[in-house]
């Protein structure tokens, strides 16, 4: 090699090729070369910075924790939501086993005690039909989660599909689409979702006897059709105007030049990009639907007796509250702890995802 | 005032007429989807009496008929009479319901914006200091609470623990605990709206400026930045009022106030048809007007704002 380092140059100031940069790297030259660290994707990034944020992995940590709890605890738990103990064919209705105080025993069951059985606690006791409690708020918040999640996902679809054409096609559909949405978010909605749960009490009920349905139960049915109904706008606003700002992009015109679709430039270009507002409103979509879950439960619109919810159970327990206190303090804290987590993840997702708007 | 906000507000006061007109005519159609109209109870009356009931509600003319009636009976404010509460109009009801909850709600919003307003100040003054830890945590955990929850713990503690305050509204001292049920969730909502503005505000240069010149901290404190800190607050007026009026309708319940959330809620579970129709259609449109009012009193308060 040391022959070529050694080639005289013919001319100092000529174009002659140096062949030294001809030759084969060294290993250490390829060293420098290899990416010591993987490419940093929008979503791992945005998690990444997630992790750091300690608040919002504990609020993770003890969803994922109630997540388990509410779909595991009720598979290995010795009673039922519905189940009232104290009810047994062919006999008479013991009486002993409503409104147990925390950790006691009915009467038989004492009797079975006695004989050297034994009978899982009633960790917060019976309620006044003599159903176990603690499985009630187990259930009754495993309900709340399942309407948050499911009203989430309907407002996710609907608002992005709305929000995605309007933006998209902007002009005269977007202003016809968007007074649609200006409408429906001056009405005031709760009033709206109170009589329409009245309503569609009354109306579905003879509809889905016998049906799949009929075990969901209307006002389960009605909260989910009023949300499809009135929850989607904001999704839809924002995504809107996050479509509207990213159409601006070189990239979509560049898309639409070689011959792409509407629905492909925004399935592929558009949703993608605004993932992160679509992502943290979804979020905080989760604890605003338990919210109002909870509400209605507890003005007697929500699930339908003998299903509980937290927020019938807050109700049930307002009538007993002298001498039960803890069955009004126990969904209470659950309801609390829930929207709690959600929210405080949601600011964190926010602050992970969208760095703009980070305050 | 120029002809752009002229312009915006009789775009906000079209949209308010549609919206309430909208809800009249939901309200009407939703309710009379009813299985046997709205006027009819589960009890099956003979025939005799349906067609007499009939006649005399107007239900036998057709639907199109019954809603301008309807309508027209809206705008001399009658809302016709209760089926549940015999002899009693629903107008009557309302507007004795409505005295009570004036004064219960209108104290709970004067409270949340005084104290949120002041709360708000000091955490942004304090920043980063224990005051502004211990209102953050307060606030983070109050926002977190529906007012069902609030309303009933209070009566747990206050009431049935301690029992300081009376459990009946209708006794002296009654409406302290639901005004105080009330206010909690928007002043904590309050709190963190101007604590965040005031943030924003105190970090501008024409603060520095008025301090460098030697203004008064208290001075340029309350009336360059709070004045400006104060415009987010406004927007979250109207809100603050569609939270507390359906607030309202549980923590009456709760405490037994007499007001009008408390006959909504038993209109409900007596399934007083005409009361509910009654009743949504005039808490719908306070809320819609105040919305309104809230809107245009933003873009007053804030030229800079782009009217859309």
């Amino acid at each position: 090699m040391n022959n070529i380092d050694k080639m005289p140059k013919k001319n100092p100031l000529g174009f002659q090729l140096n062949l030294k940069d001809f030759e084969k790297a060294t290993d250490e030259e390829k060293a420098q070369k290899v990416i010591m660290s993987e490419s940093m994707t929008f979503f791992r990034d945005g998690m990444r910075r997630l992790r750091k944020n300690r608040i919002a992995m504990t609020c993770l940590t003890v969803l994922i924790l109630i997540a388990l709890i509410v779909t595991l605890v009720p598979m290995v738990y010795p009673y039922t939501y519905e189940q009232q103990l104290g009810v047994e064919q062919g006999k008479r209705i013991d009486k002993t086993y409503n409104n147990l105080k925390p950790l006691e025993y009915g009467e038989t069951e004492l009797e079975r005690i006695a004989n050297g059985e034994n009978i899982f606690p009633h960790i917060f006791g019976t309620d006044s039909a003599g159903r176990d409690y603690g499985i009630r708020v187990i259930y009754g918040a495993r309900i709340s989660l399942l309407v948050g999640f499911f009203a989430a996902i309907i407002v996710l679809i609907i608002g992005v599909v709305y929000g995605s054409i309007s933006g998209y096609f902007g002009g005269k559909t977007d202003l016809f689409m968007m007074r649609i949405v200006d409408i429906i978010y001056s009405l005031p909605d709760m009033l709206i979702i109170i009589l329409l749960s009245v309503v569609l009490n009354e109306v579905l009920q003879p509809k889905i006897e016998g049906t799949a349905l009929a075990k969901v139960g209307t006002d389960m049915i009605s909260i989910f059709i009023v949300f499809g109904l009135l929850y989607w706008v904001s999704m839809a606003r924002l995504v809107r105007g996050q479509i509207l700002s990213i159409k601006q992009n070189e990239y979509i015109l560049a898309a639409k030049s070689v011959g792409s679709s509407p629905w492909r430039i925004i399935k592929k270009h558009l949703l993608p990009n605004s993932m992160s507002v679509i992502i943290i409103s979804t979020a905080l979509q989760i604890p605003s639907a338990i919210f109002t879950e909870s509400y209605l439960s507890f003005l007697g619109l929500g699930v339908s007796i003998p299903m509980p919810s937290l927020g019938s159970l807050a109700s049930d327990a307002l009538s007993g509250i002298y001498s039960y206190p803890y069955r009004l303090i126990i969904p209470a804290i659950a309801i609390w702890l829930i929207v709690l987590s959600f929210n405080l993840l949601g600011d964190g997702l926010r602050d992970a995802f969208d760095p703009k708007l980070k305050k | 005032m120029d002809s752009k906000l002229a312009l915006y507000i009789v775009k906000r006061l079209t949209l308010a007429v549609v919206t309430i007109f909208l809800i009249i005519t939901i309200t009407f159609f939703v309710m009379h989807q009813v299985p046997g109209g709205p006027f009819l109870s589960e009890k099956a009356p003979s025939p005799a009496v349906t067609a007499a009931l009939e006649a005399k509600y107007g239900l036998d003319k057709p639907k199109s008929e019954q809603y301008t009636t309807y309508l027209k009976g809206i705008l001399k404010g009658d809302f016709g009479p209760s089926i549940k509460q015999r002899g009693r109009d629903v107008t009557t009801v309302i507007m004795k319901g409505f005295e009570v909850s004036m004064r219960l709600g209108g104290t709970a919003a004067v409270i949340a914006l005084t104290l949120g307003l002041i709360l708000g100040s000091l955490a942004a003054i304090f920043h980063n200091s224990i005051i502004d830890k211990i209102i953050m945590v307060v606030t983070t955990g109050l926002v977190a609470m529906p007012s069902f929850i609030v309303a009933t713990l209070l009566l747990l503690f206050f009431c049935v623990w301690l029992g300081i305050f009376p459990a009946n509204g209708n006794e002296p001292g009654g409406l302290i605990l639901p005004i105080i049920s009330l206010s909690l969730y928007p002043m904590s909502y309050t709190t963190r709206l101007t604590r965040s503005s005031m943030l924003d505000v105190l970090s501008q240069d024409y603060i520095r400026t008025a301090r460098a010149k030697g203004v008064k901290p208290s001075k340029v404190l309350f009336k360059h930045a709070l004045r400006n800190a104060v415009t987010p607050v406004v927007t979250y007026a109207g809100p603050m009022i569609a939270y507390i009026v359906t607030g309202s309708l549980v923590v009456e319940k709760i405490f037994a106030v007499p007001g009008l959330g408390k006959e909504f809620v038993s209109s409900i579970i007596n399934r007083d048809y005409t009361m509910i129709m009654g009743t949504t259609i005039f808490l719908g449109t306070l809320i819609i007007i105040m919305m309104l009012v809230s809107d245009i009193l933003y873009k007053v308060f804030d030229p800079r704002i782009e009217l859309g």
